[in-house]
Parts: C-alpha cells; structure tokens; sequence
C-alpha cells in the first residue's frame, strides 16, 4: 500500500527506537501526552509501547470526540430520536456511546427509531432529499477536522434549499482544550498529571496549522504536531525527548508534509463564517471549558436542530465508578479502573473511553491489554 | 420430472413473487417446480416429496446449518446463492474435513422480489451444488409481506461423511502447533463493502466464495491426524476464528503480521474504512491449526492446490492462561488480536 507502507517501515523503526533509548536519559521521566484519539489507536496498534524505554511514557489525552462528548449531549440525541418523524445521521461509532440509564443509539435503533449510520455529511443531504416528508438531522460531533464538512453540508443544503436538514452541533475546538490540561486544574476531584510534552495534533493541525498552538509558550511545555502514521510517531517522540532535555518549549512540526502554519485558511474561513463559539461546552473528564464549542450563527438557525426542536441540555450524573474522568487526564491508566474489562468492554461500554476504538480504554483493551498481565508477572 | 399442467407459464423474465407463490396452493407448486426443481435437478426432487430418503454410510457423519442475508445480493464474483451453497459446504467441509453429501434449502423472500433475480440465484445455487458434487434433496419457500423480510434470505443445511480417523475440532489445538491460512484475507467483505450504496469506492476485488472441499481433502492426504482443527474464518474473520479455538482450546496464539496475506486493494480499503482486515469477512479461505511436524508438508500441499497457493503459515499456538492471540506487528511492536466488537463501524477521524 503506497504512502503507506514507507511510514510503517520496521528497520526504520528500530533506528528511531535506538535513538529514542540513547538520548532519553536515565536519570529523568518523560510523560508525554498525545492528544489526539488517532495517535492512541496508532501507539496500540503497531505496539509502539513495546519500542519506548522504561522512562517514557506516553498519556493517552482526549482528543477522541465520541470520548469527551457527555451523557448529556448523546441523551439530547436519543430525545430527538423519540420524535417519528426524525431520521437521525451519525457516524458509525457514536451509536454505542452510552446515555444515561443504558441508554444508546444504538438501543434506540433496535426499538424502531430511524437512525442511519452515514460514512459522509453528504449522504445526509441525500436522505433529506429523499424523504421530504421527514426532519432529518445530522449528529455532527468531533473536532476542527470535522468541522469544515459540516459547513460544506450546511452550504450544499442552503443552495437546494432543503427546509427539512438540520444539524445537531458538537463540534469542539482543540487548543481550548489543550490549554485546560495544560492548565491543569483538578476537574472533579480526580487530580492531575504532570505532562513533560504534547504530541500534537495532524488532521486538526491540517486544519488550524501550528499557529494556532503558539499559546503553549506559556505553560513551558514542548508540542510536537505529528502525522498518523508509526514512524511519525516514533520521531516525533525522539523530538519532544530532544527538547526536554534541550530545556526547549517549541512548536514544532513533524507532520510538515501535510501541516502548514497557517492551516488551511478557506476552511478556516467556512469555519468562522458559519459557527460560533459557545461560552461553555461540557466535556467528559475535564468538566466545563470555556470557549471550547461551536454552535451555527443566528443566520443559520433554521439548520440549528437545538433551535428547531428546542433541545435542552440536562446534567446527568456519570456512572461514579467509571474512571473515565481520569483516564481521559491522564491521571489514571485503563487498568486501574474496577469496571475495565469487568463490565466494562467494548461489547458493553459504561464509560465513553471504551466506545471508540480510538478511547485510550478500547485500545487498551483491544491491543495492550496483555502487559498488564506481563506487568504483574514480572518479578 | 412429471409434466405439470399450468394454466399460464410462469413469467420469469417480467414476473414478481406474490404473497400466493407462498399460499401452498398452485402457484406455489409452479414456482417450486419451475424454478427451483429446475435450477436444483436431481431424482430425490423429481419424486416430488416434502422430504429425500438418502441411504446412511457406516462411520461418522456431519450435519451443519446456516442463513444467508448478504446485502447487496449480487456483488463481483458472486451472489447469495453461490454463498449459501458454498458456505454450508465449507462448513461441513473445512470444520470437520467431511466429503458432502447432500443439503436442504430453505427461502424466505419478500414479496415482490423480482422472479428473474430468484432465478438467476437458484441457477447459481444449482451450479455450485453440480461443481462440489452435492445435491440439493429438499426445501422450502415462504414469501413474507413485503416490509416484513429484505429480498431474499436463505437457509441451507448439509450433511456429510468423515475420513476414518479424522477429528477435527475446535478443542483440538496444542501448544506449538502451526496456523495456516489458504490465502488473502478480507476479499469477500471488502467486495460487499464496496458494492454497498452508501460506501463510494470502486475495489476491483471479486468475492472468494468458493467450495473448500477439494482443498480440504489434499490437505488430509498430507496432514492426516496432523490436522487438529479446520475453520472458515467468515464473520469476524481471522481474529473471531484464533480467539475462537483459543478458548476452546485453552491457549494463546502468536501471530506475525508481515507474513499474513493481505492483498493491497483490501488493506487501503481497510485504512481508508478505519476496518481491521483481520476483523474482515471471508469466503472459500480456512484456518487450518496442524501439528509442527506435519505443518511444512500441508503448506506445500495447500500451495500447489489453486485455493490455496497463496497459503502461508502465520505463527503458533503457545501457552497462555489469558488465552490472548498476540501478533508481532509489521512495525516491530505487540499488540493483541481482540474479537471484533459489535459491527464493524468505520472510525469517525
């Protein structure tokens, strides 16, 4: 597979692993956190952990947009799906992200409500036009990635003049919730970790560019914007470990093949032209973050499926023994929560990290879980 | 066959199937005759019963079920008729190295389902069943109001006789036995998948399905009781079928992913679906678990036999109280094999 292949390359591998075990040095500990949900899933499936010396150790951070999204939010979802005359449009994974009271989408589904899981914003368009006689709503959900096609949706169903599209915003914005770790305040009274460096974003940086992160300079710490592949990765691990022990805080990029730093300024356009940023979003595990949501302007309240249908948000307590919260800051691991691969699995998620397979606790679970057994057997 | 008399032929070509092709009165009769005794051909139906005396061979015998709802039903290298004989097959086939014998149809098809597709998938069915050298002796048919099924789904059953000798089960494996697989993974969900309306990409790929039985036998002839355990890793793929005997069998299994075969179409669907291609639907491939020493000389058998020259053995059965499958990764790192969760649903970002 080309342009593939060359960036999954095991010789390569194992130079940078040598690398990495030379410069890191004994005497300290590097906590790095990846951010995005894309680079956990990345760490678990080509088994990277296994190539880190013992010193490094990388936190798996929020920046799965089905993990952070709220009880509250996904309950909003199922409320309008109680409505027949909704065809509701998600992405496939959050089907399973569970409400409150077990609740689900999925479950929702199998109790006749008329859900479809769409691979694009367009196929959304698609159903509208078909089924004139029905309201159909698109979950939008994720970050600055996602984001431009939801406006792109917008604008196509403004040009036919669609009267039967809405969409439902959750779209979140990334550095709000980096400065937040950065920041870290104990949300919830689940504590905080000290982070040494952030392997930041690719597909959002695309986006946004490394501009974007330049606030960073202030908490000291060094960012990394990094590509999905394994072997970006893996240099980008050996960069954040050269600027810690260089006392350096920069933003650098290894994903310069894609990444520009000013980003992608027509989508950022889009992004500005149509959405707004609300005061207060909720997130799960790190609580209530100022300016870190997007909701449509006035102009396009009549796509605004909050506006259209009068959803309102209600706070709902998470399950208390889900770790979720912790997890999700780094603080704890998978393993140390009680309800993690107990009756808590991705067959039947409680918390949200278990849902997608880029939840730092599905990847724990579907990849890594085999070193917690290895860990106990060590002498 | 009989001649029957009807008063009007049945129109394949323009016709659809009615609530009364399931009514057990005439135009059933002239839809079972017409159409599937047709496609089928064999004395047992030609007798005209509900049901097919066969005579019992001495020694073991296998039986086997399953229901086909593929969507869509036609796809590149096949439709649910090729799949619904093939299938059942390799079921009494790769599971318990069986040579088949007979198998019973049943259909269940949504009113309005257009005569001229049944025909042309009974045709196939007829087709497969003559290639493997299997009859089909009895069935069923029931149309359903429309609303109430998706087209067409069928059900097969097959029966067939064991090798002397030869047991094969999902209990059977043992530390340092071999994993075999005939060939690339992944071929046949790729293809459905591609080919469903939501999902715009073009694969080239055509369905594996194909019966097993062939294959099979040249691989006893090389194993013998070498042979522990025969699988076809359909849904859930190669990852259901490992964690499957590694349950059943109490150990663990150690794979190395750069030597599973993966066709490049199928893992680049797969990266651009967020899909895992060993979680990936197969057909007319199966995982054979073989004692080391035998495992070189059923290698070398599979990969002269055509459905299996791109065979390969992909690592061990090891000892393992968590029962993990474990795989190196091509990248250099390990990771673990899990069952596929729920449906296979594509990554947001």
């Amino acid at each position: 597979m080309r342009y593939a292949d060359e960036f999954r390359e095991g010789v390569i591998a194992q130079g940078l692993a040598r690398a990495i075990a030379a410069e890191a040095s004994s005497e300290r500990r590097y906590r790095f956190m990846e951010f995005c949900g894309g680079h956990t899933h990345v760490i678990s499936r080509h088994g990277l952990e296994d190539m880190l010396p013992t010193t490094v150790r990388m936190i798996h951070g929020p920046g799965c947009p089905v993990c952070v999204l709220p009880t509250s939010r996904i309950d909003m979802a199922i409320s309008l799906v109680d409505r027949p005359d909704v065809i509701l449009c998600v992405y496939g994974d959050l089907m399973r992200a569970p409400g409150s009271q077990g609740r689900s989408l999925s479950r929702a589904k199998a109790m006749g409500a008329d859900i479809r899981m769409v691979y694009s914003t367009l196929d959304a368009i698609q159903i509208a036009e078909r089924a004139p006689d029905r309201e159909v709503v698109f979950f939008a959900i994720g970050f600055e990635t996602t984001t431009p096609p939801t406006a792109v949706m917008i604008r196509h169903a403004e040009k036919k003049q669609l009267r039967n599209f809405s969409v439902f915003c959750n779209h979140v914005l990334t550095p709000s919730a980096m400065q937040s770790i950065l920041g870290s305040p104990d949300v919830d009274n689940v504590g905080s970790v000290e982070i040494d460096g952030l392997v930041g974003p690719g597909h959002v940086s695309i986006i946004i560019g490394t501009k974007a992160y330049e606030f960073v300079d202030g908490f000291g710490k060094p960012v990394v914007i990094t590509g999905f592949e394994p072997l970006d990765m893996m240099q980008a691990i050996l960069m954040l470990v050269r600027q810690v022990n260089e006392g350096r805080s920069e933003v650098e990029n290894q994903y310069s093949r894609a990444v520009t730093r000013e980003g992608n300024l027509r989508a950022q356009q889009e992004i500005s032209d149509m959405f707004e940023v609300r005061d207060l979003f909720e997130w799960r595990g790190l609580g209530f973050i100022p300016h870190s949501g997007l909701k449509l302007k006035q102009g396009y309240a009549q796509f605004d499926a909050e506006m259209r249908f009068a959803l309102h948000e209600q706070r709902v307590a998470h399950n208390p023994a889900c770790e979720c919260g912790a997890i999700l800051r780094g603080v704890k691991r998978p393993a140390d929560c009680k309800l993690f691969g107990c009756v808590c699995t991705p067959e039947t998620p409680i918390g949200s990290c278990m849902v997608s397979s880029e939840g730092a606790c599905s990847a724990h679970w579907s990849y890594g879980r085999f070193r917690d057994h290895s860990r106990r057997q060590a002498p | 066959m009989r001649a029957k008399s009807y008063q009007s032929k049945l129109d394949v070509r323009n016709g659809f199937v009615e609530l009364r092709h399931g009514s057990g009165g005439r135009a059933m009769s002239q839809l079972v005759y017409s159409l599937f005794h047709e496609a089928f051909g064999n004395d047992w139906l030609a007798r005209g019963n509900d049901q097919s005396a066969f005579g019992v061979q001495t020694g073991r015998m296998v039986m086997t079920t399953d229901s086909y709802v593929v969507s869509p039903r036609f796809f590149p290298g096949g439709n649910i008729g090729f799949l619904a004989v093939n299938g059942t097959i390799n079921d009494v086939v790769a599971m318990a190295g069986a040579r088949p014998l007979y198998l019973s149809a049943s259909f269940i098809i949504e009113e309005g389902y257009r005569l001229s597709d049944l025909k042309t998938i009974a045709g196939s069915m007829g087709e497969a069943a003559r290639t493997a050298g299997v009859n089909i002796i009895t069935g069923d048919t029931k149309v359903v109001e429309r609303g109430k099924a998706d087209g067409l789904f069928i059900s097969t059953t097959g029966i067939g006789v064991l090798p002397d000798g030869l047991d094969l089960s999902v209990d059977n494996a043992r530390i340092g036995d071999r994993v075999l697989v005939s060939g690339s993974l992944g071929d046949d969900g790729i293809t459905i998948m591609s080919k469903r309306q939501n999902l715009p990409f073009q694969s080239g790929l055509v369905s594996d399905t194909a019966p097993l039985h062939d294959l099979v036998a040249v691989m006893v002839t090389a194993g013998g009781s070498g042979i522990r355990v025969m699988r076809d890793p359909t849904r859930g793929g190669l990852a259901a079928t490992l964690n499957e005997i590694a349950n059943q069998s109490g150990l663990g299994f150690r794979l190395r992913e750069e030597i599973i075969p993966v066709k490049p179409t199928v893992a680049a669907a797969c990266e651009l679906l967020g899909l895992d291609p060993l979680h990936v639907a197969n057909e007319g491939k199966l995982v054979a678990i073989v004692a080391p020493e035998t495992a070189d000389a059923v290698l070398a058998a599979m990969k002269a036999h055509a459905l299996g020259c791109d065979a390969a053995d992909i690592g061990c059965a090891v000892e393992d109280d968590h029962q993990f499958v474990q795989m190196l990764t091509r990248f250099g790192g390990e990771r673990i094999v899990e069952w596929l969760s729920g449906d296979q649903l594509p990554r947001i970002c």
